[in-house]
């Protein structure tokens, strides 16, 4: 089961080397998110209108390695951006991947960014 | 190891048993405990209780369990018959022989019921057990059925009697006292306050007759009436009688205790009784000479006797012991404390008396002016606990002592705060809980609220008089602690739900954000804030949960209940359980279709396992065009209202319980609440919906529907409270309508109708006010808000497969038809299920 967290690394912008091409931003929710298929890879991606930002991270909850988290409900805890988790709403920081009510480990983050109302998201290979 | 016996399983009898094994060294005792009645020792204090609520666990100490748990051995339904002292063995009615090493009389007290001539007569009844109580029940609804406007009346206008009368009052028996004594509560009260307190009876429907002497019970093999003169009769149907109590103490006087000559083991400062081996506690005690009919020192009795087969012999009982009482008789508060009648050689008594308001207020201060030495209050006891703890502990009273029962112009309080009593002052005497032990719960951090205190104190479960006292205590503690009770929901808003629902009410907001921004505190909300936004949104604007989706729960959002590995479940509304065997198959092909684990759910419904977010909308197009709508079990929404099959087919059935069922299902099915909403309706008595156990239950009786409200299964069950009795299709809708609407304007997020109703002030009567009395008059609008959400009623499920836009939801890649490839499902039971989580 733990293999399946190897396969997400937090990506900084500087070592994007491949953006890619998710969806129209349309197909996001506002205030929202939805989950990207790349690679075998499931990436969930938030619209966080409120703050005017887009967020990415993996789908997979660490907690009990399911994947939903692109169906959790964002917010903010003292101004951080989070997601929590359907499951058991465990938090995730959006900015930096840490689990903001427990000790759970890190979710991994990627860049995104938005051009001509598409959605891409950046991955180092 | 050494054997105690204790002879008799009531009130005091248990506290003993309480008391000991809390003590150190109680674990080289055997406990076993003797009970007559069939049930564990019960709350007669609150007895009365059982007429509205007819809830006999409701009032038992402690349950069965608890005695299991704690060693002890209880006997029920057993009397012991016989005591041989030489041999230390009891002998019990069923001819068993028990060994001991000390025994405990615990045997209490029968009702006295005087020599008069047909008291053994159908119809005359003693007010003592539940059983007493069953056995008047059955009797008055014998009558209220043979005869309309049947009279009961009450022999004795003493404390218990005056209870009884209002049992007689709840029974729908038009209720007389008869009093011997030319004033009601002799014991307790002067001449002018009985007379208050006579006035202010009558003035609610009793009839009180004073200074009567019964010399015949009248009437052929059921009474008819009772004979106090030649011509002096009073025509009656039932008789009660509660003209005092006498020491059970046969079995003492037979094995040769030292007994008083008017009843009652004697006792000295120990609770020991003239054979060292055997100490009696309770109303059987004669202390001091006298029999003290109030729980407080029974319980007292019952801790030092605990302590004293312990080997403390330090604890004894107190020769001045505290009669102090107040209760509220039939909603009027009576309450007397210290020497209640003083001669006036030993102090002056200031008297106000206020007989268009039913008011009557005495205290006794000592002849220097500085020290209260009793009182009485009718009409109004609001101030007894002060002046019982003034008194109590000698506290220092006003230079003009009249301050202390004067209604204050300038509203002031003539007392300081709760905070100025000493530590030691004893604040719930019926548990000895003491000012500094309330207060010390709290610091050491073992309680944070009320509810904590009284767990952990005991404070306020014997007679609940002094819980206004122990939450201002609680309350002015927990500031002193710089510690705020706070009522914000989350760290975005700091109103509480009650107060976002009139906001968003009156500025008509639609959206999350016009709510965020006008009223939080900055920020961009949470899961904390943001479902329950929607949800007083969907109750206020009759919206579905497809209006804005991003702040609703994940289950509101998908419209289906999350599982175990991210996939769903899918439960289709069958309204009160009935489905045609065409809708079955249906349910059954879809399942197999889509390979869906089956189960019947615990609201009886069929729910369906296993379904991926891209499949939900392909089983709901097939489920609708079967006939099937949303059952919302994935919302904080109505669920089921469970039924039995009714009088349409059971031979018992009293009413159509199905079809009332499936209307009321149908009426509030998609509303939007604090949490969950449950129903339950019985076709009779045999309540095979288990309706107690729910949110709203109706149980089918004669003339109509008995409402009950407030009731759940879960973590903390609770058995739903009776609000209206044999009540028509009509006016349960109107009534049901009212309550929902009011526990969902005024419920905390996420509490269930039965903790809000526990923690509603004024409890189930001031709910009856709102919803039948309509004392706040909001009946009317609650009605509207009702009937609005169920006009525009809509099937989510229906509105989201019908257009596109909201369709888009449910795939699980936004960029993919693709379903999650991390699924991995096992075998089970020839079913399927996800796999285990490590």
């Amino acid at each position: 089961m733990e293999a399946i967290l190897d396969t997400y690394k937090t990506t900084k912008l500087e070592d994007v080397k491949v953006w890619f091409k998710a969806a129209s931003v349309n197909d996001f929710p506002i205030d929202g998110g939805a989950c990207v298929k790349y690679k075998g890879k499931q990436i969930a991606v938030f619209n966080f209108e409120r703050l005017g930002k887009w967020y990415a991270c993996q789908n997979v909850c660490p907690h009990k390695m399911e994947m939903v988290l692109s169906r959790g409900m964002i917010g903010d805890d003292k101004g951080a951006p989070k997601v929590a988790c359907p499951l058991h709403k465990k938090t995730f920081s959006l900015e930096n991947g840490e689990n903001l009510n427990g000790d759970i480990d890190a979710i991994a983050t990627y860049p995104v960014k938005i051009e001509d109302d598409l959605v891409y998201i950046g991955f180092t290979e | 190891m050494k054997t105690i016996i204790v002879v008799g399983n009531g009130m005091v009898g248990y506290k003993f048993c309480e008391k000991f094994v809390s003590q150190d060294g109680s674990k080289d005792f055997k406990i076993t405990v003797f009970g007559e009645e069939p049930r564990p020792a019960y709350d007669r204090v609150h007895l009365s209780e059982f007429f509205e609520s007819q809830d006999a666990k409701a009032l038992e100490m402690a349950p069965r369990s608890w005695y299991e748990e704690n060693g002890v051995e209880l006997i029920t339904d057993e009397r012991v018959s016989d005591i041989n002292r030489t041999d230390k063995k009891i002998t019990t009615a069923k001819d068993r022989e028990f060994s001991y090493d000390y025994l405990v009389m615990a045997t209490g007290s029968s009702p006295f019921v005087p020599p008069i001539k047909g008291v053994e007569k159908e119809g005359v009844f003693v007010y003592r057990t539940i059983e007493d109580l069953e056995g008047m029940l059955a009797y008055a609804a014998k009558l209220n059925k043979e005869k309309p406007n049947a009279r009961a009346a009450v022999l004795g206008g003493g404390l218990l009697g005056l209870e009884a009368g209002k049992a007689v009052l709840d029974m729908g028996l038009e209720p007389h006292i008869v009093e011997f004594a030319p004033k009601l509560m002799p014991r307790q009260l002067d001449s002018r306050s009985s007379q208050v307190l006579k006035q202010k009876l009558e003035s609610i429907g009793l009839n009180i007759h004073l200074s009567k002497a019964t010399n015949q019970i009248l009437g052929d093999e059921a009474i008819t009436g009772m004979e106090f003169g030649e011509d002096d009769r009073l025509d009656v149907d039932m008789l009660i009688i509660s003209a005092g109590i006498r020491p059970r103490d046969e079995l003492a006087k037979a094995c040769g205790l030292d007994v008083g000559v008017r009843g009652g083991i004697v006792v000295d400062n120990t609770m020991k009784t003239s054979d060292d081996s055997i100490y009696a506690i309770g109303e059987i005690a004669l202390y001091n000479q006298m029999i003290y009919g109030l729980v407080a020192p029974g319980y007292d009795m019952a801790d030092v006797a605990a302590k004293q087969i312990l080997g403390n012999t330090d604890a004894v009982m107190p020769d001045d012991i505290d009669m102090s009482t107040k209760l509220k008789l039939i909603g009027v508060d009576v309450a007397s404390f210290g020497e209640p009648f003083m001669p006036a050689s030993k102090g002056h008594s200031i008297i106000f008396e206020n007989k268009t308001q039913y008011l009557y207020k005495r205290i006794n201060v000592s002849l220097d002016g500085k020290s209260l030495l009793g009182g009485i209050l009718v009409g109004d006891a609001s101030d007894y606990n002060m002046l019982h703890q003034v008194y109590l502990n000698g506290m220092a009273i006003p230079e003009d002592p009249a301050q202390l029962i004067l209604p204050a112009s300038d509203g002031a309080s003539a007392f300081g705060d709760v905070t100025d009593l000493p530590d030691e002052a004893q604040v719930c005497s019926c548990e000895s809980v003491t000012k500094g032990q309330i207060c010390a719960a709290i610091e050491n951090g073992e309680a944070t609220d009320v509810a904590g205190v009284v767990s952990c104190t005991k404070a306020g479960t014997g007679c609940g008089g002094c819980k206004p006292m122990v939450t201002d205590l609680t309350n002015a503690t927990l500031k002193s602690l710089g510690i705020e009770v706070k009522e914000g929901v989350c760290e975005h808003f700091d109103l509480n739900r009650q107060d976002l629902y009139k906001i968003i009410q009156v500025k008509e907001y639609t959206t999350f954000n016009e709510v965020l921004d006008n009223h939080g505190n900055g920020g961009h909300g949470c899961e904390l804030c943001k479902p329950l936004i929607a949800s007083l949104m969907a109750t206020i604007n009759a919206d579905t949960a497809n209006k804005e989706y991003a702040i609703q729960d994940s289950n509101d959002r998908f419209l289906a209940n999350i599982q175990r590995n991210g996939t769903y479940s899918v439960v289709p509304r069958v309204p009160g359980g009935e489905i045609t065997p065409d809708k079955l198959i249906a349910l059954g092909e879809i399942a197999k279709k889509y390979d869906l684990y089956t189960k019947v759910t615990g609201g009886v419904r069929i729910d369906l396992f296993g379904a991926t977010l891209n499949q939900l909308p392909l089983i709901w197009k097939e489920l609708i065009s079967h006939g099937f709508e949303s059952g919302h079990a994935y919302g904080k929404s109505l669920r089921t209202v469970k039924t039995c099959v009714g009088s349409t087919w059971c031979r018992y059935g009293m009413d159509e319980s199905v079809s009332f069922g499936i209307e009321l299902e149908n009426r509030y099915r998609g509303i939007r609440a604090p949490h969950k909403i449950k129903g339950g309706v019985s076709g009779c008595i045999r309540e095979c919906a288990e309706a107690r156990g729910k949110d709203f239950g109706l149980i089918a009786v004669e003339g109509g529907w008995n409402l009950y409200v407030g009731g759940n299964g879960g973590a903390t069950p609770r058995h739903a409270e009776l609000l209206a009795e044999q009540i028509d299709n009509e006016t349960v809708i109107k009534y049901l309508d009212r309550y929902l609407m009011f526990y969902m304007r005024t419920a905390k997020p996420l509490q269930r109708t039965a903790a809000w109703q526990e923690r509603l002030e004024g409890g189930l009567d001031y709910l009856k006010e709102v919803i039948i009395d309509d004392k706040l008059g909001i009946v009317e609008d609650l009605e509207k808000e009702m009937q609005t959400l169920v006009n525009k009623f809509e099937c989510e499920w229906t509105q989201a497969i019908n257009d596109p836009e909201m369709m888009k939801r449910f795939s699980h890649f936004v960029n993919s038809e693709d379903d999650d490839d991390n699924l991995v499902f096992v075998p089970m039971r020839d079913q399927k299920m996800p796999e285990p989580w490590n």
